[in-house]
C-alpha cells in the first residue's frame, strides 16, 4: 500500500467514513449468531425509537384521553374493538399509553445520558489529569455513590428536585437528573482511569514540551483518546435508565398520568387489577419495558463483543473455540480500564 | 449496578492510593485499612442524603403542609428545631446517629429505629430467599451453558440471562401473580402469611421477625407451610433478577478454567466430562462469584424495595414506599441511611473473604 501511494492518490485504507460509524462498522465485523443478536437488538431499538418519534401518529388517542366523540371510554374493557389493548380502571386506552410511554422514555434517556456523559467525562478528565487531593476526594465520593442501590439514589434525588411531585417537563427533568447522578460515577471512573493512563503517554509529554496549555492537552490529546469506550457504556446505560425510570414511576415518583404516559406508573396502577384477573393493563406496558431494554442490551452486548478481537467471531469460523462470548472480554476490558491506574 | 457487564472492580479499592503504598502489607493491615474505609463511605452518603432531602425544605412542612394552619405548623417546626441553622441540625443529626437514634417518624409518630428493627427482619428474609433462588438457578444453568458452549442450550440460556436482567421485578412479580395466584390458584397473592398465622408468629416470645425461623422454633408446621407458600413468588421474582448475572458469571469462569492445563490433564486421564465440569473446573470458578455477590447485595436491596411493594411484603422497602407517599422524609432518611450502612458493611466483609481466598487481592 505504501509503495503505490506515491504515484496514486492516497486512498484511505479505512474505507469511506460512514463505514466507520460505531454501529455500522460493528455490523460489518459481525458474523453468524453475533450478527443475529446485533440485528435483533437494532430492530427492537429502531421500533422503540420510531414509536417514540411518531407517537402522535400511531396512538389512536391521547395519553390522558378518557372520552371521544362517542362518549366516555368504558373502564377496564378487555382488549379488542376500538381499544386494541383494552382500557384501564380510569378509562385510559392502554395501547395509546404504551405508545406515548415510549416518547417519555426516549426523552428521559436522552436528557439523562447526555447530562451524565457531559458531567462524568469532564470530572473524569480533570480529576485524572490534575490528580492530588481533588482526585482522591472525587474518587471516594464516586465510589460511595457507586456502591449504593441506584434506585435509592434516584429516589433521594427525586425528592430533592421536585419534592416528589411532578409535571411533564418537571417530571422528565427530575427523573433524568436522578438517573444522571446514578450514572456519573460510572463515566467518571472509566474516563479517569483512561486519562491517567494517557497522561504518561509520549504524545502528551511532547505536547507539554512544545508548550501546549493544560486545557488544550486535555481537550485535544486526552479527551479524544479516552472516549472510545463511551458507545458501549451509552447503550448499557440507556437500558438501565429505562429500568430506573420505570422503578421510580412504579414507586409513584414518575410523571402524573395527566401530564405524560409512563410505563412504570401504569404497572403500579395495574397491580390492583391482577387479583381480578385483569391482565391487559399490566402486561402490555411491562412487555414494552422488557422489549426496549432487551433491544438496547443486545446492541450493547454485541458492540462489546465486537470491540474485543478475542471475542469477535471470525468470518471463517474454524471450530467451536473463539466463538461468541461476551463476559470475560467485557470484564477484562473494564477491569483494564479501571485497574490501569 | 445491574449492568450486564459484571463488575468493574467494584469496591473501588483499586482506585485508592492507599494500596499503592502498602505493597507487601499483611492481611491484618489490609483488613484494618479496609475497615476504616467504611466510615468515610457512610459519612459521605449520610451527608448527601441529609442535605439533598433538605433542599426542598423542612420535613414537617413536607409532611403536614396544607393540613395544619400556618401557626401550628410553625410551632411544630420550632419544637422540632427545624428553624435552626442547617449545619447545627446536621451535626446534631450525626451525633444522634452515632447513638442509634434515627429520630421519630412524622406520619405515625414512632421511633425510626424501632420501625427499622421491626421491618428489617422481613427484608432480610426476602433477600436471603432471593439469594438462595439466584444461586440455585444461576449456578447449575451456568454450568450447563459452559458445558454446552456455543450450542443450542448455551444460546437459549444466554437469552434467558438477558431477559432476567431486562425484566423489572415488579413486572415479573405481576406475571407470577397472574399465573400462579390468580389463574392457577396455587399460591397466595400477597403478604407474608395469612393474618391468623401472622398474629400467631408475631405474638411469640421474642420473635426474630424471620417468619420461617419463628415457625420452626414454635413447632407450628401449618404456619411454616403457609409462610413458605407466601415466600415463593417474591423470592422467585427478586431471585431471577440476580440469577441471570450468576449464570453468566459461572459460565464465563468455568469456560476459563475448562481450558486450563490441569483440566486437560484430567481429561487425558479419563475423568468423565461431567466430573470435569462439576468438580475440576467449578471450584476455582466460584471465587469471582463471592466478589460479585457483594455487589449484588446492593442490587438485591434496591430490587427488594420494588418486590416488597409488588407483593405487599411488609419490609423496609414496602415501608419506604409508604413513607414516600406520605411524604414522611424523616422515616425515608432513616431507611436510606440504614441501607447505606448495610451495603458498606457487606462490601467490607466481601472484600475480607475475597482477600482470605485469594492473597493477590491484598497487595
Amino acid at each position: 500500500m505504501s509503495t503505490t501511494a506515491v504515484t496514486e492518490p492516497v486512498k484511505d485504507p479505512r474505507g469511506p467514513w460512514f463505514r466507520r460509524l460505531p454501529v455500522i462498522s460493528h455490523f460489518n465485523k459481525s458474523v453468524g449468531l453475533q450478527r443475529g443478536m446485533l440485528v435483533a437488538g437494532l430492530v427492537l431499538t429502531a421500533v422503540f425509537l420510531l414509536t417514540a418519534i411518531f407517537a402522535p401518529l400511531i396512538a389512536p388517542f391521547g395519553f390522558s384521553q378518557i372520552s371521544d366523540a362517542d362518549g366516555g371510554f368504558p373502564a377496564q374493557e378487555a382488549p379488542g374493538g376500538k381499544h386494541l389493548m383494552g382500557t384501564t380502571v380510569g378509562g385510559y386506552d392502554v395501547f395509546s399509553r404504551v405508545v406515548w410511554g415510549a416518547q417519555t422514555a426516549v426523552l428521559v434517556i436522552i436528557v439523562a445520558v447526555i447530562m451524565s456523559i457531559f458531567i462524568g467525562v469532564i470530572l473524569g478528565l480533570v480529576s485524572g489529569y490534575i490528580g492530588g487531593w481533588l482526585d482522591r476526594t472525587l474518587v471516594v465520593i464516586a465510589d460511595a455513590i457507586y456502591a449504593f442501590p441506584p434506585l435509592l439514589v434516584a429516589i433521594v434525588m427525586a425528592i430533592a428536585i421536585s419534592g416528589g411531585r411532578s409535571s411533564l417537563w418537571g417530571g422528565i427533568l427530575a427523573a433524568a437528573i436522578s438517573i444522571t447522578v446514578v450514572f456519573i460515577p460510572q463515566y467518571f471512573r472509566v474516563i479517569r482511569a483512561e486519562t491517567i493512563r494517557l497522561k504518561a503517554e509520549p504524545f502528551v509529554e511532547s505536547a507539554k514540551v512544545v508548550g501546549a496549555s493544560n486545557i488544550r492537552i486535555m481537550r485535544l490529546h486526552v479527551f479524544k483518546n479516552a472516549t472510545r469506550t463511551l458507545p458501549l457504556i451509552f447503550t448499557l446505560n440507556a437500558s438501565e435508565a429505562i429500568l430506573t425510570l420505570a422503578g421510580l414511576g412504579f414507586l409513584g415518583f414518575g410523571i402524573e398520568p395527566t401530564s405524560a404516559a409512563e410505563w412504570g406508573f401504569d404497572l403500579n396502577k395495574a397491580l390492583a387489577d391482577t387479583t381480578s384477573g385483569i391482565w391487559w393493563t399490566g402486561v402490555y406496558p411491562g412487555l414494552a419495558i422488557v422489549l426496549t431494554v432487551l433491544g438496547l442490551t443486545l446492541v450493547g452486548e454485541s458492540i462489546n463483543d465486537l470491540n474485543d478481537p478475542r471475542l469477535r467471531g471470525r468470518k471463517k469460523a474454524v471450530s467451536g473455540k473463539g466463538g461468541p462470548d461476551s463476559t470475560p472480554g467485557a470484564q477484562a476490558a473494564l477491569e483494564a480500564e479501571v485497574r490501569s491506574s | 449496578m445491574t449492568t450486564l457487564i459484571e463488575a468493574p472492580p467494584t469496591d473501588g479499592e483499586g482506585l485508592l492510593p492507599i494500596k499503592k503504598k502498602t505493597s507487601g502489607g499483611g492481611l491484618g493491615r489490609y483488613i484494618l485499612i479496609r475497615f476504616f474505609l467504611i466510615f468515610p463511605t457512610i459519612l459521605i452518603l449520610v451527608t448527601m442524603v441529609f442535605f439533598l432531602m433538605r433542599t426542598t425544605g423542612d420535613p414537617i412542612t413536607a409532611a403536614l403542609g396544607g393540613r395544619l394552619p400556618p401557626e401550628q405548623l410553625q410551632e411544630r417546626i420550632t419544637a422540632a428545631g427545624y428553624d435552626r441553622p442547617i449545619f447545627v441540625q446536621y451535626f446534631e443529626y450525626l451525633a444522634q446517629l452515632i447513638t442509634g437514634n434515627f429520630g421519630t417518624t412524622l406520619s405515625d409518630n414512632r421511633p425510626v429505629s424501632e420501625m427499622l428493627a421491626t421491618y428489617g427482619a422481613a427484608t432480610l428474609e426476602l433477600t436471603i430467599n432471593a439469594l438462595l433462588v439466584a444461586l440455585a438457578v444461576g449456578i447449575p444453568l451456568g454450568l450447563i451453558a459452559a458445558h454446552r458452549r456455543d450450542k443450542g442450550p448455551d444460546a437459549a440460556l444466554r437469552v434467558f440471562a438477558i431477559l432476567c436482567y431486562a425484566t423489572p421485578v415488579f413486572f415479573s412479580g405481576l406475571l407470577f401473580k397472574l399465573t400462579f395466584s390468580v389463574w392457577l390458584g396455587w399460591l397466595p397473592v400477597a403478604g407474608r402469611a395469612t393474618p391468623a398465622n401472622e398474629l400467631a408468629l408475631t405474638s411469640l416470645e421474642s420473635p426474630t421477625g424471620i417468619y420461617w425461623l419463628d415457625a420452626i422454633r414454635s413447632g407450628n408446621t401449618a404456619a411454616l407451610a403457609d409462610v413458605m407458600a407466601h415466600a415463593v413468588l417474591p423470592a422467585l421474582a427478586l431471585g431471577l433478577l440476580t440469577a441471570g448475572i450468576f449464570l453468566r458469571l459461572v459460565r464465563t469462569n468455568v469456560i476459563g478454567t475448562l481450558g486450563k492445563d490441569y483440566v486437560e490433564a484430567g481429561r487425558s486421564r479419563g475423568v468423565s466430562e461431567y466430573r470435569l465440569v462439576t468438580k475440576h473446573a467449578y471450584k476455582p470458578a466460584l471465587i469471582p462469584i463471592i466478589t460479585v455477590m457483594g455487589l449484588q447485595i446492593a442490587v438485591l436491596l434496591g430490587g427488594a424495595v420494588l418486590t416488597e411493594t409488588t407483593f405487599e411484603w411488609k419490609g423496609l422497602g414496602f415501608q419506604l414506599a409508604t413513607y414516600l407517599t406520605a411524604r414522611d422524609f424523616v422515616a425515608v432518611q432513616g431507611i436510606v441511611v440504614l441501607l447505606a450502612v448495610i451495603v458498606a458493611v457487606t462490601n467490607f466483609f466481601v472484600d475480607i473473604v475475597a482477600a482470605l481466598i485469594d492473597p493477590r487481592v491484598r497487595y
